[in-house]
């Protein structure tokens, strides 16, 4: 992504384009001749799509994102889950793997946990989740700490093809899944380390903007790293990675 | 005397020190602080999000809601904290000015929260809500058309002044004091909100009406320059 200067920012009613030249994308409209934008965001355009990149704002959810939820209610035949977004979604039962009995559902998922899940479908007023996917990971969050960050910024969290949280994992020795939802889970070994990768996160979540961010944060692991923390034995590295790329 | 210059030493047509601002409350979606002069006032937007109870959601667009409150200790006098028939009808106001910029038929059962508080109060207080309400809209990536901004010019004697203070209202000489808080897009350049407090002509009213609308893009500017400032 390139670097967010105050010029590329574009505020909601700003004319982008002016004449035929382009095709209004995303959180773009037509007014007339011009094309305006309607949200807060940075202009990108893609031959001849013209569309607005989000900075801010509540979680919009998108098939096949892997999210982090909190389980708000147990229906007949699911659970109600809060992930964010504006709309309710819904994890059916049929969507969980292997042979769930009805009274039994509290005991899989209870009011008040937290699971990482997947987006299956969006709908225009509701979401509707799975567990069933190839990829590992998915299931109840059982201990570690979970962190909430600015939904925008989760694409500088993974990095490229997942860059920079694997340097987290390497620096702080924790598995972490990003959901993409704005929800991180930290799980390690002890308390220090999953602190230690947390203020990692939040580091990079508070120099989004800044250029050359992965030196940066090298730079910066390499100056705070508490000393009880050893390097990661190559073979334990395997074993997790739940990322999503957008 | 015939009112020929303001007290506090401005032009007619002249502003208030204004100043701008977002990211003030970190909890929100997006929110604002805007002053002019003496009033100051901070927006926090929260949603959109699902509207409970669900018989109030609308299936075909979004809900939009507005709460004005002044702090007890925003004027000199203590006021009684909570609602009043003045804080729900400004709320109301302002509901409706900002209705028009919002597309909420992209956010149908949902909630777009906007709460509005008044930290010091000098008149005005309505606009300043408006102002900072439409830049905390904004930044929390609500879809809007255009962007908003408010003023309230008056009729001070038999001059239009823009951005009335509190002294200035309470003028009784001459032709004594009119209010006039308007609102008015951005692109479009329409009226979203029009009151009228006291008494003017309506030849007058015009004038009125161009000299808000000159200042509201003098405000439109400091709002703009406030929102690309991120970071």
């Amino acid at each position: 992504m390139a670097t967010k200067t105050k010029k590329d920012i574009v505020i909601p009613g700003e004319i982008i384009s002016k004449g035929n030249d382009f095709l209004p994308g995303d959180w773009t409209m037509k007014q007339g001749e011009n094309i305006i934008a309607t949200r807060i965001g940075i202009v990108e355009k893609y031959d001849k799509l013209i569309k607005i990149i989000p900075i801010s704002g509540v979680y919009i959810p998108r098939g096949g994102n892997v999210v982090i939820g909190e389980i708000k209610d147990i229906t007949m035949n699911g659970w109600m889950v809060n992930i964010g977004g504006p709309y309710s979604s819904f994890l059916p039962l049929r969507e969980c793997p292997g042979f769930i009995e009805e009274s039994e559902m509290e005991n899989v998922y209870g009011i008040g946990d937290l699971i990482v899940t997947r987006i299956f479908d969006v709908r225009r007023t509701s979401v509707d989740l799975t567990m069933k996917s190839r990829e590992r990971g998915l299931g109840k969050i059982q201990s570690g700490i979970v962190v909430r960050v600015n939904p925008h910024r989760v694409p500088r969290v993974i990095g490229k093809e997942g860059s920079m949280i694997k340097m987290i994992k390497d620096a702080s020795n924790c598995y972490i899944t990003v959901g993409q939802n704005g929800l991180i889970w930290i799980n390690g070994d002890d308390i220090e380390k999953q602190a230690f990768a947390k203020r990692i996160v939040e580091y990079i979540v508070d120099n989004t903007t800044t250029e050359g961010l992965t030196e940066k944060v090298e730079k910066w692991i390499a100056e705070n790293k508490p000393a009880s923390i050893k390097t990661v034995p190559k073979e334990e590295k395997s074993e997790e990675n739940v990322e999503v790329k957008e | 005397m015939a009112y020929t210059k303001r007290i506090d030493g401005r032009k007619l047509d002249e502003l208030r020190d204004t100043s701008a601002k977002i990211g003030v409350v970190p909890n929100a979606d997006g929110s604002a602080l805007f002053k002019q002069g003496d009033t100051v006032a901070i927006a926090a937007v929260y949603g959109p999000k699902i509207l409970n109870p669900k018989h109030c959601q609308n299936p075909e667009k979004g809900v939009l809601r507005v709460h004005y409150n002044m702090l007890s200790f925003s004027v000199s006098e203590r006021i009684r904290p909570g609602l009043s028939r003045r804080s729900q009808e400004i709320s109301k106001v302002t509901e409706w000015a900002l209705a028009p910029l919002v597309l909420l038929d992209e956010l149908p059962g949902t909630v777009i929260d906007v709460h509005i508080n008044i930290l010091q109060a000098n008149a005005g207080t309505r606009c300043a809500g408006i102002n900072a309400a439409a830049m905390a809209l904004a930044a929390a990536g609500v879809p809007m058309t255009e962007m908003i901004s408010a003023v309230a010019v008056g009729k001070i004697d038999d001059k239009i002044v823009t951005d009335v203070t509190k002294e200035e209202e309470d003028y009784e000489e001459g032709e004594g004091a009119t209010d006039i808080p308007v609102a008015f897009l951005s692109n479009s350049g329409k009226l979203t909100l029009l009151q009228l407090d006291g008494r003017i002509q309506a030849k007058r009213m015009k004038e009125a009406l161009e000299a808000g609308k000159e200042a509201c893009k003098k405000i439109f500017e400091i709002q703009k320059k406030a929102l690309k400032e991120v970071e």
